[in-house]
């Protein structure tokens, strides 16, 4: 049986979210370099981040002492320590890439933030923290595409909300259209876009009213045309900007692609796994170390490729929970509650480590093993939507959550 | 609502009827039973879709026993599927012997750093293909192939299995246990040890009682290994006693160190540094694993406490050699730890070494009721529609209490049901990659000579096959395939396929669109879609029919709605 969620969908309603006839839309010449809208993009860690070795709490002696292999040392000892914040929390090494946009104050880390609910379930945590609602496993669709459907948007573009990943993940899913590609290149139809092949599949999808392929693939056409017209592919990256290889450094390079090229994306989204640390993570080197490198050089290629151009973007980093505060019995760590979230861009009010930190102590921990949430991610998002984005509807994004300015941890610029 | 004409003789509404299962399921809409229509439904979901003359086949044979012969595979002959795999050489080895042949010398493992570190931080395309010909061509004599060709062989093989299997619900059943019980090849030498898993773990207990497949996967050195289980231990043994406990160092590592770069292969694991008379201790990813995933569901009703108790009395479940000669289960009372425990309110007492905790374990979960629960859903699930009716799933369920976990008696409860056999379950499945793309091939009668094509294609739409890392393993239900990018790579494999663009893979498209039924799309898709075309579709099809060309024609039915639903 069909879901609601996929069956709204089919039904024509996608359609709504262009707000005219996508025909019309195509024929529509892009002003080019006109791009005044603001875009969020969302970086998912999926595998649960240990953000006790990302955000390093170095000034915490309980850190040390629960972490006798796994702690990244205080600074102070050349490259083999954290990289000092502020006194109290350094950044993991492998970071140091994202060092400059922390001193340009582009780069804010929030602490301690997290999912409320208790689940350390892999699957229903992201489950959650993609639907948007921690707790209620029945909601339809998630945050990002409830997000767009807040805010209608007759001009938008087929690329409004864009997933780099090649299927559509659960956090964008819902009845506004949006595209998932794994590559800009490979998007496109054998014997092109208006070959023969093409109006076969189009007139065989456009006809299939009730199947929730039919919205998909519409979408899937008007995409493919629209983005032959504006030509990503043209824009290379800035110089400097060294995206690392693999999947994920791509992803975000393409991202950087279709901003410069004003196809109209308003938020995009990329993940990048590996995070699930159970046995020999490492320290200052092993296998966490070698995934921030990547992850961290690719942000800070995506803000020096952006250049100017991040004035009008925020970066969000999210990952379902963060791990054990003790390492466990194989020098890894185990499944656990707070972890971290990075917010980068140019209104961003970076260079301090923002969100209440709870404490390493026996009686501040979260069932006396984890790091307390003091942040719930809702707050963050929601002072990111509505300052950077100027959601006016928090109350559709996130329902059953009373969203307050009072409880935002302060991220962005007063605008 | 569109009602189109009857036309194709000899079909009856059912199969002409415009109208999806959804709008039937709704609707209600009267059905006159059509048997091929029955046929080409059965065929879908105890198998990967028809091949030409099949339909007629099971006709002749009788629908029932058609399907009761599923049920007991061991008794279809299978030669065909043995020449197909004959020239996959590492399917038949022994983890040993793969990690003895295919495994990276640990003497070149240096050489791989310091080439990398020569190569920079980002190598072009051909550098690394330069390096990877260097290197295979220095050590040739010690390896018969790379990691990466083990798992290509694999990924070739359920390809091979599934597109020309006579035992189709064999082939289904073994990648829904494939799928629960999930095991990703990048993680170490997890990738030499699943020929072994599912060859000698999955698929002779696929069919039996689910506390033996249970039981064989929580022993088998994939599971230990993947969910880490292996390393897990009393915190307050001894390190003294540690230091016998098979083996030290390169644990979690990958086959090149820390980036296998050149092999294209995932980030592997870096070594732990578990250095002598270093002290170990709990760990928790097996013990949740266990009881969210493998049996009984995340709902299943336990709790924190019961994950750390069920931990505590897996310590000492570990393996012998996981990195040279064969690895294997191994129970070290020396590690387990001997407290006692309770775990979902049973006390659970060590008696001599203490194996039989877990063993008490593995029998309290394969015997609840949320095990029965959970399991007959996803059954039901993959059998019959995203969200199963409850009832079925209850009888289900029934079936399984009564039965002792019999897992034959279970999926025949479900398959002979009338909510399997209805007509508004017919296409109510949208297809997963793997299914796509094999239904494809079998739909098309093609010749596959090599499928690595085909895994690569299957991989581009989200699915690479054995290398799902998350222990849920890869989802069973329409929104998670539903994409514009799993679209497009789909109406792209039709198009290549039915024009023979498909490397490796041989087609005629006049098997598919035979010169006769070319304008007559319903004769065709009789004998592929159960629940019969869209207007739509079948007017462009009579549009394309005019223009005579088979295989763009092929190519159109297979990226045709319809043709992406079973």
């Amino acid at each position: 049986m069909l879901t609601r969620r996929i069956f709204l969908k089919s039904t024509g309603l996608a359609l709504v979210s262009f707000g005219v006839a996508p025909r019309v839309l195509l024929r529509t010449a892009y002003a080019q370099g006109s791009r005044r809208k603001k875009a969020l993009v969302v970086v998912f860690q999926r595998g649960a981040c240990d953000g006790l070795n990302v955000v390093v709490p170095f000034g915490e002696n309980a850190y040390r002492q629960m972490r006798p292999t796994i702690a990244i040392p205080a600074p102070g000892a050349g490259r083999e320590g954290a990289l000092d914040l502020d006194g109290f929390f350094g950044l993991h090494p492998a970071l140091e890439p994202l060092l400059p946009l922390w001193k340009e104050g582009t780069l804010a880390p929030v602490h301690a933030i997290g999912s409320p609910d208790a689940t350390r379930s892999h699957f229903d945590a992201q489950d959650f923290m993609e639907s948007g609602t921690p707790g209620l496993k029945a909601t339809e669709d998630g945050w990002l595409n409830r997000l767009v459907q807040s805010q209608p948007d007759p001009e938008a573009t087929p690329f409004r909300a864009v997933s780099m990943t090649p299927t559509l993940p659960r956090i964008l899913s819902g009845r506004a259209a949006a595209v998932a590609m794994a590559s800009i290149r490979d998007f496109d139809l054998r014997g092109g876009g208006n070959g023969p092949a093409a109006r076969g599949f189009e007139e065989m999808y456009e006809g299939a009213v009730h199947d929730v392929l039919h919205g998909t693939g519409q979408e899937t056409f008007e995409a493919i045309q629209f983005l032959k017209k504006s030509d990503p592919g043209r824009y290379q990256p800035a110089p400097g900007a060294e995206y690392p290889r693999g999947r994920y450094g791509e992803s975000l390079k393409q991202v950087a692609q279709l901003l410069k090229a004003d196809v109209g994306v308003e938020v995009a989204f990329t993940d990048v796994g590996g995070w699930d640390h159970h046995a020999a993570e490492g320290g200052v080197q092993g296998q966490l170390a070698a995934r921030l490198k990547e992850f961290g050089e690719a942000l800070a290629a995506f803000r020096r490729d952006l250049g100017d151009g991040m004035q009008d973007v925020v970066v969000v980093t999210m990952t379902e929970f963060g791990r054990t505060a003790r390492e466990n019995g194989n020098r890894g760590t185990d499944h656990g509650h707070a972890s971290f979230a990075f917010v980068l861009g140019g209104d961003v009010r970076g260079g301090r480590v923002h969100g209440r930190w709870p404490g390493l102590a026996p009686d501040r921990l979260y069932e006396g093993r984890d790091l307390a949430i003091t942040t719930d991610f809702r707050d963050l998002l929601g002072e990111v939507l509505s300052r950077h984005l100027g959601a006016r509807d928090l109350s559709r994004v996130f329902p059953g959550y009373a969203v307050s300015s009072s409880r935002f941890p302060g991220v962005m610029r007063a605008a | 609502m569109p009602l189109p004409h009857l036309r194709a003789a000899g079909l009856a509404l059912a199969v002409a009827l415009a109208v999806p299962a959804a709008a039937l399921a709704s609707k209600k809409l009267p059905v006159s039973p059509d048997p091929d229509a029955t046929i080409v439904h059965v065929l879908n979901r105890l198998g990967f879709g028809p091949r030409p003359g099949d339909v007629a086949k099971v006709r002749a044979m009788g629908l029932d026993k058609w399907i009761d012969q599923q049920l007991h595979p061991e008794r279809i002959a299978d030669p065909a599927v043995a020449t197909r795999l004959g020239p996959l050489r590492t399917l038949h080895l022994s983890t040993g012997e793969l990690i003895a042949r295919y495994e990276v010398p640990p003497q070149a493992r240096n050489e791989i750093q310091e080439k990398k570190a020569e190569l920079g931080n980002n190598p072009s395309e051909e550098q690394v293909r330069a390096a990877r010909r260097e290197f295979m061509q220095k050590y040739r004599d010690r390896m018969d192939g790379t990691p990466q060709d083990v798992v290509q062989d694999l990924q070739s093989a359920k390809v091979l299995r599934a597109a020309y299997s006579e035992r189709q619900l064999d082939e289904v059943l073994a990648d829904f246990w494939m799928n629960h019980f999930n095991v990703f090849a990048g993680k170490g030498p997890v990738k030499f040890m699943i020929g072994e898993y599912e060859r000698d773990v999955i698929r002779p207990h696929a069919w039996g009682k689910f506390e033996d497949l249970l039981r064989a996967t929580a022993e088998s050195p994939a599971m230990l290994f993947y969910l880490d289980n292996w390393l897990s231990a009393d915190p307050n043994a001894q390190p003294a006693e540690l230091r016998d406990r098979p083996p030290r160092g390169r644990l979690g590592r990958g086959p090149f160190g820390r980036r296998p770069w050149f092999m294209g292969d995932r980030p592997a694991a870096a070594p732990p540094g578990q250095g002598k008379g270093q002290k170990r201790g709990l760990n928790e990813n097996y013990a949740r694993e266990i009881m969210e995933l493998h049996t009984l569901g995340v709902d299943g009703g336990y709790t924190q406490k019961d994950v750390t108790e069920v931990a505590r009395c897996f310590t000492g479940w570990t393996m012998r050699n996981p990195r040279q000669g064969e690895p294997s289960f191994f129970f070290n009372d020396r590690i387990h730890d001997h407290g006692d425990k309770v775990v979902l309110g049973h006390r659970i007492v060590a008696k001599g070494g203490g194996k039989n905790e877990g063993d008490e374990v593995i029998h309290i979960l394969a015997t609840h009721p949320s095990t029965a629960r959970f399991v007959s859903y996803k059954l039901a699930r993959r059998f019959v529609s995203d969200e199963p009716p409850k009832a079925l799933v209850d009888r289900a369920a029934e079936t399984f209490r009564k039965s002792g976990g019999d897992i034959r008696a279970v999926v025949k409860t479900i398959v002979t049901s009338p909510e399997f056999l209805s007509p508004a379950t017919r296409s109510a499945k949208v297809k997963t990659p793997f299914e796509f793309v094999v239904s494809a091939v079998r739909a098309t009668g093609a010749d596959v000579g090599d499928a690595r094509a085909l895994t690569q294609r299957i991989a581009a739409m989200g699915m690479p096959l054995y290398q799902q890392q998350p222990p849920t393993g890869y989802k069973d239900t329409a929104e998670a395939w539903v994409s514009t990018s799993g679209l497009l790579a789909r109406l792209n494999l039709a198009l290549d396929l039915a024009a023979g663009r498909v490397r490796g893979v041989s087609v005629d498209a006049s098997r598919l669109v035979p010169a006769s039924a070319a304008s007559d799309p319903d004769a065709v898709a009789a004998q592929l879609v159960p629940s019969g075309l869209a207007e739509s579709t079948r007017k462009t099809l009579e549009s394309e029919a005019a223009a005579a060309d088979p295989a763009r024609v092929a190519g159109l039915i297979l990226g045709s709605p319809e043709f992406q639903r079973r």
